[in-house]
C-alpha cells in the first residue's frame, strides 16, 4: 500500500507567504480570545474547592444550586460526564475557612439526598494555585530554551529559532481554542500542551534534518528547492505519524472517559495544527532569517602554513 | 551487512525475558489480605508476632495462603474477603484487648496474589496511584513562621537567665519579627553581654547599633539554624502525623517531607475524609507531674489521676500521679537522643526558662521521687517516662535508665510528638472515591488498547511485514515501559496512562521513518539489503534528534511539574527511553534475524515500491 505516489517535488516554498499569513491570523484570533474571553482555568490555578457527586437518578442541578446558595456557598454546579454526575465548583472566599468547605457540601448534598455519592473531592489553597501557575510558566520557557539551545548545537541558531516560533505559535493556538470554547484549562492539559510542544517541534527536526542533507546532495538547486524537495522527501512519514499519534488521541477522546477528554482535546489540536505549522511555517522562517548551503557545506579547510598570521604573536 | 553478532541477539533476549518477569506480577491480581503494623514506638512487629498470629488462626482454622514480613509491618494474605474480615476481627481481638488503646494497626489491604518467587526477585505490580486504587490526599504546610517565633521567644527567655546569672544589666529584650532586640544602658555592658551571648546561645548572629539613648544588640537566626529549626519542625510534624494515621488503621499510608515547608499525605483506600482531616488536625500535649508514691504503695486512687504505662517487657502499669501539672507541652522547647557523661544512651530535655524555675522547685523538694511525663491524646494519657528524680535541675535535664539507643530515640520522639508542633494547615486536598478509581483505570486501559490495536492494524496493513515488525517492537517498547514502571515502582496515576497512550502514539513514528527511508532507497535503485542498512543508519540521526527534543520537553516537566503533570512526565521520559531501544534495536534485530542471513532478497515485504 502506498498513499503518497507523489512524482514531483511539491513547490511549497512558492506559497510560503500564503502559508505563513494563514498561520499569522489564526494566531492573532487565538491572542484576541485569550485576550478577550481569557482561559477557563481549573480550580488547581485559581484555588478552590471542586466536589464530583454521583447520583441513583438523575441529578437536579437547579435543586443542589439552590440548596448550596441558602448556606452560603456560591459556585457553579453543572453536569458532569452523565445526567447523573454533577460537578460543583466552589472558588475561594477570603476570610472563610477553605479547608473543610467540601464537608459542608457533602454534609448538605447527603441530607437532601440521601444517595448523593462523592466520587472526587479536590481543594486547592490560594498559595498552590499561583505555584502551580508560575511553574507552567517556567516549564514552558524552560523547554522552549532548551529546544533553541539543542537545535542551535545540532543543527544552526536559524533553526533553532524558526522551530521554537513556529511551535510555540502552536501552543498559542491550543490556548486561543481553549479560550474561544471556555475548555477547563487543567494540569493534565498543561502537560498536554507542553508534550506536543516537544513534539512538534520533532516534525521540524524531520524536515531540518532533511534539509540539511539536500544541502550536501543537491549542490546546485538554489534554498527553495532543496527545501521544497526536504519537505516533498517527508510527507508521506509526516501524514503517516500524526496519524498514528491522532489514533491514540481519538481512542482517548472516545474512551477515556470525562477525566482526560480535554487532555485528549489539546493534543488533537496540537496534533492538526503541528503538521501544518512544523513544516509550512517553519521552513519558510528557516529560508527567510537566511539559511544558505555554506552553513552545511564546509569549503575544505586551509591548509594552517599558507596562513601566514598563524601562530603570530603581539 | 544485516547480521548481528550473536551476542547482540543474546542481549536482546535477555532484555525482553527480564522485562516479561517484571511486568509478570501485573497479571496475577490483588487477593485480599489483613495487615498489622505498630501503632506504638515501643511495640514491635517481627517473626516472634508472626508466629504467635499463625497459631491464633490456624487454632480457629483460619485459612492463610502467604504470609509477607517486611518494612510495611506484616501482611498476611487470605483467600477471599470474607476470610479477609474474619482474619481481622480475630487479629484484632488478640492483638488489640483494649480497643480503646489499641497497640497495633490492624487493616484491611489488597496484596499482590503473584507467586512468592516473583515478590522474591522484587518483581512487583506497578504501584497505582490515589486517583487509580481511590484515597485521600493532603497537602499540608507547616506554619514556620509561628515555629520560629516559639524559638526565638525561648531564646529571649534563656537570655534573660543568662544575663542575670552573670550579673549583666540589661535594659529589655524583646522579639520584634524574626529578630531579638537586647537593650542596654551603657557600651561596655552591652559588649559584656555580647561575648556571654555568644557563648550562651551560639546560633544567633549578633548586631551591635545604637538607638537614641540606648545601646542595643540586634539577634537573628544564623541560616545555617534556620534551616535546621525548619527541617526540625517539618519532622516533629511527620512524627505527629505517623502517630495520628496510626490511628485510622491504613494498610499503606504515605507521609513525606515536600519542599522546605510541605507535607504530603496520602492514605489510599481512606474513604471518610472527614475523619482523617479531624485525626490529622487533632493535636497532642505533654504533661510532667510527680508521681504519688504513697498511692503507688497503696493501690488507692484518691486524689491522684492514674495513666497506664508500658514496661519494656509489654506489661502495662497503672502509675498514680498528683492532680498538680508541673509543666505543660507548650513549654517544652526541645527533646533529643543523646548519650550522658557515661556514654549511656540518654534523652535530654530542654524546657523555657518559666518551666525551668518551676522544675527546679519541684526537684529540690522531691529528691528520690518518681517523676512522670504523660502524653495525651484524643483526651487519653499515657506515661511515656516514670523516672527517679536524682538531683536538682532547673530546664535541661537528662533522662538516664538502662535504655538502648533505639528506645531513647524513640522517647525522644514521643516527647517532642507532645509538644513543640509548629502549626499545620491543609493547602490541598484530592479525595477520589473507590468506584472512580477503577472507573479510571478501566477507562485508561481501553484508551491505550483501542489506539494500541488501531496502529497496529494501519501499520501492517500499509508496510506489510516490515509493519507487522514494527507492530512486534511498539509491543516490546510497551512491555519494557510496564516493567520499567513495575521495577522503579513509580506512581502509576491516570495522566501516566494517558502518557503510556500518547508516547505509544508518538513511538511509532521512529519505525514509520525507518519504513519510509527504506522504501526511498529501494526506489533509488538500492537492493533490499543495502537498502535496510541504509535506512536504518540514515534515520537514526532523525530518531535521535526527534527524542531528544521530546525529551527535554518531558524533562521539564519532571523537572517543574507536580501532583499529576509529574505522574504524567515520569511515564512520558522513560516511553521516549525505551521507546529509542525498542524501535531501533529490537526491530532491527527482528528484520536482522528475517532478511539479514538470506544470500538473495528477491523482494522486501515492505509495502508498494514499484512507482517510479
Amino acid at each position: 500500500m502506498e498513499f503518497f505516489k507523489i512524482r514531483r517535488v511539491i513547490p511549497f516554498m512558492r506559497h510560503a507567504l500564503v502559508f505563513n499569513i494563514i498561520s499569522l491570523a489564526t494566531f492573532a484570533a487565538a491572542v484576541f480570545f485569550l485576550a478577550y474571553n481569557g482561559l477557563h482555568f481549573s480550580v488547581e490555578f485559581t484555588g478552590g474547592t471542586l466536589v464530583e457527586v454521583n447520583y441513583k437518578d438523575a441529578a437536579k442541578v437547579e435543586a443542589i444550586r439552590e440548596t448550596l446558595d441558602k448556606a452560603g456557598l456560591k459556585g457553579e454546579v453543572q453536569n458532569f460526564g452523565s445526567s447523573r454526575d454533577v460537578l460543583i465548583r466552589l472558588p475561594v472566599v477570603k476570610g472563610q475557612s477553605t479547608a473543610d468547605v467540601s464537608q459542608k457540601v457533602t454534609a448538605l448534598l447527603k441530607t437532601e439526598d440521601a444517595t448523593a455519592e462523592v466520587r472526587r473531592v479536590e481543594f486547592v489553597g490560594p498559595q498552590v494555585g499561583e505555584e502551580l501557575a508560575e511553574y507552567g510558566a517556567l516549564a514552558l520557557l524552560v523547554t522552549a530554551v532548551g529546544i533553541v539551545i539543542y537545535l542551535w548545537i545540532r543543527f544552526e541558531w536559524r533553526f533553532g529559532l524558526a522551530a521554537i516560533i513556529a511551535n510555540l505559535h502552536d501552543v498559542i493556538i491550543i490556548l486561543g481554542f481553549f479560550a474561544l470554547f471556555q475548555w477547563e484549562f487543567s494540569l493534565p492539559v498543561l502537560a498536554a500542551v507542553l508534550a506536543v510542544l516537544g513534539y512538534s517541534v520533532n516534525e521540524s527536526v524531520v524536515v531540518f534534518d532533511r534539509v540539511r542533507e539536500n544541502f550536501r546532495k543537491m549542490r546546485k538547486a538554489s534554498v527553495p528547492e532543496v527545501i521544497d524537495s526536504a519537505i516533498t522527501g517527508v510527507i508521506s512519514r509526516t501524514i503517516i505519524t500524526h496519524a498514528c499519534t491522532q489514533a491514540m488521541a481519538t481512542t482517548m477522546l472516545l474512551f477515556g472517559g470525562p477525566a482526560l477528554h480535554y487532555f485528549a482535546l489539546a493534543l488533537t489540536i496540537g496534533i492538526c495544527f503541528g503538521i501544518y505549522s512544523s513544516v509550512l511555517v517553519a521552513s519558510p522562517l528557516v529560508m527567510w532569517l537566511g539559511v544558505d548551503r555554506a552553513q552545511f557545506v564546509h569549503a575544505p579547510k586551509k591548509n594552517p602554513l599558507d596562513d601566514k598570521n598563524e601562530g603570530a604573536v603581539v | 551487512m544485516n547480521r548481528f553478532p550473536a551476542w547482540k541477539y543474546a542481549l536482546i533476549g535477555v532484555t525482553i525475558a527480564a522485562a516479561l518477569l517484571f511486568t509478570l506480577p501485573n497479571f496475577f491480581g490483588e487477593a485480599p489480605a489483613v495487615q498489622v503494623s505498630s501503632n506504638k514506638a515501643t511495640v514491635k512487629v517481627d517473626a516472634a508476632l508472626l508466629g504467635r498470629l499463625e497459631q491464633v488462626l490456624k487454632a480457629r482454622q483460619i485459612a492463610t495462603t502467604g504470609v509477607l514480613l517486611d518494612l510495611h509491618g506484616l501482611r498476611i494474605r487470605v483467600a477471599d474477603s470474607d476470610t479477609q474480615l474474619k482474619a481481622k476481627d480475630l487479629i484484632e481481638k488478640t492483638l488489640n484487648p483494649d480497643p480503646q488503646n489499641p497497640e497495633y494497626v490492624v487493616a484491611l489491604n489488597l496484596l499482590s496474589s503473584s507467586p512468592a518467587w516473583l515478590t522474591a526477585v522484587h518483581a512487583l505490580p506497578m504501584y497505582l496511584g490515589l486517583d487509580l486504587r481511590g484515597g485521600v490526599h493532603f497537602l499540608l504546610q507547616v506554619d514556620m513562621q509561628a515555629a520560629l517565633v516559639k524559638r526565638l521567644e525561648s531564646f529571649a527567655g534563656d537570655l534573660r537567665t543568662g544575663l542575670r546569672e552573670k550579673n549583666i544589666r540589661h535594659a529589655g529584650i524583646a522579639r520584634e519579627g524574626q529578630t531579638l532586640r537586647l537593650r542596654f544602658r551603657d557600651a561596655k555592658t552591652r559588649d559584656e553581654a555580647n561575648s556571654a551571648i555568644g557563648q550562651l546561645i551560639p546560633v544567633l548572629t549578633l548586631a551591635k547599633r545604637e538607638d537614641g539613648q540606648d545601646f542595643m544588640i540586634v539577634a537573628t537566626l544564623k541560616p545555617e539554624a534556620l534551616k535546621n529549626e525548619q527541617d526540625l519542625a517539618v519532622k516533629q510534624n511527620i512524627v505527629t502525623l505517623h502517630r495520628r494515621v496510626n490511628q485510622l488503621g491504613v494498610a499503606e499510608p504515605v507521609i513525606q517531607q515536600q519542599g522546605i515547608d510541605r507535607i504530603v499525605v496520602q492514605l489510599p483506600g481512606v474513604q471518610d475524609p472527614a475523619k482523617a482531616k479531624d485525626i490529622l488536625g487533632r493535636t497532642a500535649t505533654l504533661e510532667v507531674r510527680l508521681v504519688d508514691g504513697e498511692a503507688m504503695r497503696s493501690g488507692s486512687s484518691f486524689n491522684v489521676d492514674v495513666f497506664p504505662e508500658r514496661k519494656r517487657d509489654g506489661s502495662v502499669s497503672a502509675v498514680p500521679v498528683k492532680k498538680q501539672i508541673l509543666v505543660t507541652g507548650d513549654q517544652f522547647i526541645g527533646a533529643s537522643a543523646t548519650f550522658d557523661n557515661d556514654q549511656r544512651p540518654a534523652v535530654s530535655v530542654e524546657l523555657n526558662e518559666t518551666a525551668g524555675r518551676v522544675m527546679r522547685q519541684a526537684t529540690r523538694e522531691n529528691l528520690k521521687h518518681l517523676m512522670a511525663i504523660i502524653l495525651i491524646e484524643k483526651g487519653k494519657g499515657e506515661a511515656i517516662s516514670v523516672a527517679t528524680i536524682q538531683g536538682e535541675f532547673g530546664s535541661r535535664f537528662q533522662i538516664t535508665g538502662s535504655f538502648t539507643p533505639t528506645e531513647t530515640n524513640d522517647l525522644s520522639l514521643l516527647i517532642r510528638a507532645g509538644s513543640l508542633a509548629a502549626p499545620m494547615e491543609i493547602i490541598e486536598e484530592r479525595t477520589v472515591g473507590p468506584s472512580l478509581g477503577k472507573e479510571n483505570i478501566e477507562k485508561g486501559f481501553n484508551a491505550t488498547k483501542w489506539g494500541f490495536v488501531a496502529i497496529v492494524v494501519f501499520m501492517s496493513a500499509y508496510y506489510t511485514l516490515f509493519g507487522v515488525f514494527s507492530s512486534i517492537a511498539l509491543g516490546v517498547n510497551l512491555l519494557f515501559l510496564v516493567a520499567l514502571l513495575s521495577l522503579l515502582q513509580a506512581t502509576l496515576t491516570l495522566p501516566g496512562i494517558a502518557a503510556i497512550a500518547l508516547t505509544l502514539g508518538m513511538a511509532i513514528d521512529a519505525n514509520v521513518l525507518i519504513n519510509e527511508r527504506i522504501r526511498e532507497e529501494i526506489r533509488g535503485g538500492q537492493s533490499p539489503q543495502a537498502a535496510i542498512a541504509a535506512g536504518y543508519e540514515r534515520a537514526w540521526g532523525t530518531i535521535l534528534d526527534s527524542n531528544v527534543t521530546t525529551l527535554i520537553a518531558g524533562l521539564s516537566l519532571l523537572i517543574f511539574g507536580s501532583g499529576p503533570v509529574r505522574g504524567f512526565a515520569v511515564v512520558h521520559c522513560l516511553g521516549i527511553l525505551t521507546s529509542i531501544f525498542s524501535s531501533v534495536v529490537v526491530s532491527r534485530a527482528i528484520v536482522n534475524l528475517t532478511y539479514g542471513h538470506r544470500r538473495k532478497i528477491a523482494h522486501l515485504a515492505i509495502g508498494d515500491t514499484g512507482w517510479k
